[in-house]
């Protein structure tokens, strides 16, 4: 690494030389792993940025989303990491956790010895990298993306450094949840977290992401990927809450692929961001799997959420489902674009896909498209769409009993809410989202 | 009786006046110049056949913005009712029990009724919750309802009987100084009807005024009124004692009309 004195602060900008700034940062990639960023960074770089014409960004505002501002994120000084750990303890009750800011981790509660000794890593990619190169060789976004953020997925596999791997051995039941703390710190900074999560066959997890920056009013690029594995009878329980500052650019691919008799239930929040994108992609690769993807948004502000989803069905006697529910305050927008596809081989797949969309202000704006398309002949799906305001009724029962129409408007979004969170086992963690739903109608 | 109902006459301080109301929706005339004096300390009931503007009188009264109110005036100790918000009204302290409360799902009651609470509360007042629900489950114990209700949403999936305990649940918590209770018997059995009845009688105190609207005077039998007035096509025709309900229930509301048809 130069020295820092020698370095232009515009060479660590988001523009065609980063690469080469990004390998002079972290001169010790595996080769392996250089390989992979080089071959990405010729894709990223060959890609069109999104427009308006392709199909998977209708209705995004896609002038906004330019990289070039932001630059690579600069290592957290002591005393900001300290108060970062400080703001990362959410859970009293967890397994593992993890804090990362800027991509740098900044603390680790490690497993218990009893999880250790049963195999089970919970470890920094940035170490996991070279530590358990035959697991991440073979796992490292060997997911393509699918659904219009390919051009982001080949940047974060260029700048990507870290996250967290989370593998569970065959049988291991983990009761507890895990935890990823991940915080960008400083304006214009680019962060690029990754989460891999395999549970092997009949093994059981609860693993929670958090993202957040550390001004709620601070402008960041996020742009990472999620992928959570199933094995045959295993059971995952993934969260994934998006919380960044609100002049941030956000993107996030979730793929979760179930095995046979597996069960994945992913459970998004998001509240940050100025303009987040979330593309989430279940693929039932067993038959008898089940995977059900949950999210819940409250916009305000001029906060745009696009939503981009798909449901593929590759194996029979699988059930997949989906409910996002929206909220929107202000002049914010919802995009919910979502694809139930089922393949030939798929027979007797039940999948279900609905989106809710709560405008509580005439100016905002919900878009939802749902889709099927199915090739097998005997199967049980369906979509839904609706777009409605607060139930005058309702509105009328609460005021009446003395309750003021802010405090309504919230507790009938919380009612809104429920149907998703008390799908939630673990109460700590329900309560951890509805903390956060207050939170960002403190800031509204 | 009389000395006290003329004592609360003159003291408008005490009682829930309607001056002269006459309501219309959507044009059309549902009450008309219509006058009573509910004092603190007494229960009133209002029985009118179907359609004679009873219900109408109870949402005029909550706020509801469906009705427009072309003339006369509501002074709820001697405050003007109708320059209020429907939920500046309640917060004064007037309580409207619904016919048909709604659903709300994912509110539980025990969060809705603390929602109402907090509402009435001073800025930094801190929230006892232990006593909130000391106090709730007494409440549910009375009233019959199983204390996992708590964590029911509100009135999702009840049936018509425990929709109406949870109105009276809300009422006890509440305290109000005015309840209005719109045709609360409607669609109870006996049993349930006995229960909200002794609910309702158990609110009976002086700093109190209790409205109860029907169409049958079976619910007059556990809560016997302190007065019965009689509704027919929007007006006040007759006020009496808890006789005249039985009368009605006896002859039903056929009589009325022909007097009135009479006095015209």
């Amino acid at each position: 690494m130069p020295p820092a004195t020698t370095v232009n602060p515009d060479s660590d900008l988001l523009t065609e030389t980063v690469f080469e700034h990004f390998q002079g940062r972290h001169p010790d990639l595996p080769p392996w792993l250089l390989q992979q960023k080089r071959q990405s960074w010729m894709e990223y770089r060959s890609l069109p940025l999104p427009n308006r014409k392709m199909e998977s960004w209708r209705f995004s505002n896609v002038r906004g989303l330019g990289v070039d501002p932001f630059a690579l994120a600069n290592p957290i000084n002591g005393h900001s990491r300290a108060a970062l750990v400080a703001r990362s303890q959410d859970l009293d009750s967890c397994a593992g956790r993890m804090v990362f800011g800027n991509d740098d981790l900044l603390e680790n509660s490690p497993l218990s010895w009893e999880m250790t000794e049963k195999g089970v890593i919970f470890e920094p990619l940035q170490t996991a990298f070279s530590k358990h190169s035959e697991i991440l060789e073979e796992f490292f976004m060997a997911q393509k993306s699918a659904l219009g953020s390919e051009k982001f997925a080949a940047l974060h596999t260029t700048l990507n450094r870290n996250g967290t791997l989370l593998y569970v051995p065959e049988k291991v039941e983990i009761r507890l949840p895990l935890v990823s703390r991940h915080w960008a710190f400083g304006e214009n900074a680019a962060v690029f977290p990754h989460t891999l999560l395999i549970a092997r066959d009949q093994a059981r997890v609860v693993f929670v992401d958090v993202y957040s920056s550390s001004e709620a009013s601070s402008r960041q690029f996020a742009c990472g990927v999620s992928t959570v594995y199933a094995g045959s009878g295993a059971e995952v329980e993934y969260h994934h809450v998006q919380n960044w500052g609100e002049r941030s650019l956000s993107f996030n691919t979730l793929t979760a692929i179930a095995q046979r008799n597996s069960r994945i239930r992913a459970f998004g929040m998001n509240l940050g961001s100025k303009y987040s994108r979330n593309e989430g992609h279940s693929i039932i690769e067993g038959p008898a799997s089940n995977a059900e993807f949950y999210s819940l948004t409250l916009s305000h502000l001029d906060q745009e959420m696009d939503q981009r989803t798909r449901q593929t069905h590759r194996a029979p006697h699988a059930r997949s489902n989906l409910l996002f529910k929206n909220a929107l305050l202000d002049s914010s927008k919802t995009i919910f674009s979502g694809l139930i596809k089922v393949d030939k081989a798929a027979q007797q797949t039940d999948a279900y896909q609905t989106n809710r969309n709560l405008l509580l202000s005439p100016k905002a704006e919900a878009n939802s498209m749902p889709g099927l398309e199915i090739l097998a002949n005997d199967v049980k799906c369906s979509h839904g769409a609706t777009t409605g305001q607060l139930d005058d009724n309702q509105l009328f029962y609460f005021l009446s009993r003395g309750i003021g129409k802010l405090a309504a408007q919230k507790l009938l979004v919380f009612g809104f809410f429920e149907e998703v969170l008390e799908k939630i086992d673990n109460r700590e963690l329900a309560e951890f989202h509805r903390r956060l739903v207050q939170e960002k109608f403190k800031r509204s | 009786m009389w000395l006290r109902n003329n004592l609360n006459h003159q003291n408008g301080m005490r009682s829930l006046e309607v001056e002269n109301l006459t309501v219309s929706v959507e044009g059309k005339p549902i009450l008309n110049n219509l006058s009573l004096t509910l004092p603190k300390g007494e229960v009133h009931a209002i029985m009118g056949p179907n359609g004679s503007g009873k219900s109408t009188l109870a949402k005029v009264l909550a706020g509801h913005e469906d009705y427009v109110v072309s003339s006369g005036a509501v002074l709820m100790d001697g405050e003007n009712l109708l320059e209020l918000e429907v939920d500046q009204r309640a917060r004064a302290g007037l309580f409207m029990a619904f016919q048909y409360p709604v659903e709300v799902p994912g509110v539980s009651i025990a969060n809705f009724i603390r929602a109402a609470l907090n509402a009435r509360q001073g800025e930094g007042d801190s929230f006892d919750a232990i006593a909130y629900y000391r106090r709730l489950y007494a409440e549910m114990d009375r009233l019959g309802i199983d204390r996992k209700f708590t964590s029911r949403s509100v009135n999702e999936g009840f049936s018509g009987g425990e929709k109406k305990r949870c109105e009276i649940l809300q009422m006890a918590m509440l305290e109000p100084k005015y309840c209005v209770l719109d045709e609360t018997d409607s669609g109870l059995d006996v049993d349930a009807l006995k229960i909200v009845a002794e609910g309702v009688d158990h609110m009976r105190e002086d700093d109190r005024g209790i409205l109860i609207i029907t169409h049958y005077q079976r619910l007059l039998n556990h809560i016997i009124p302190d007065y019965v007035h009689i509704i027919v096509d929007g007006r006040m025709v007759k006020s009496g004692d808890k006789s005249l309900a039985i009368e009605v229930e006896e002859r039903g509301y056929d009589w009325i009309k022909e007097e009135m048809a009479a006095s015209v």
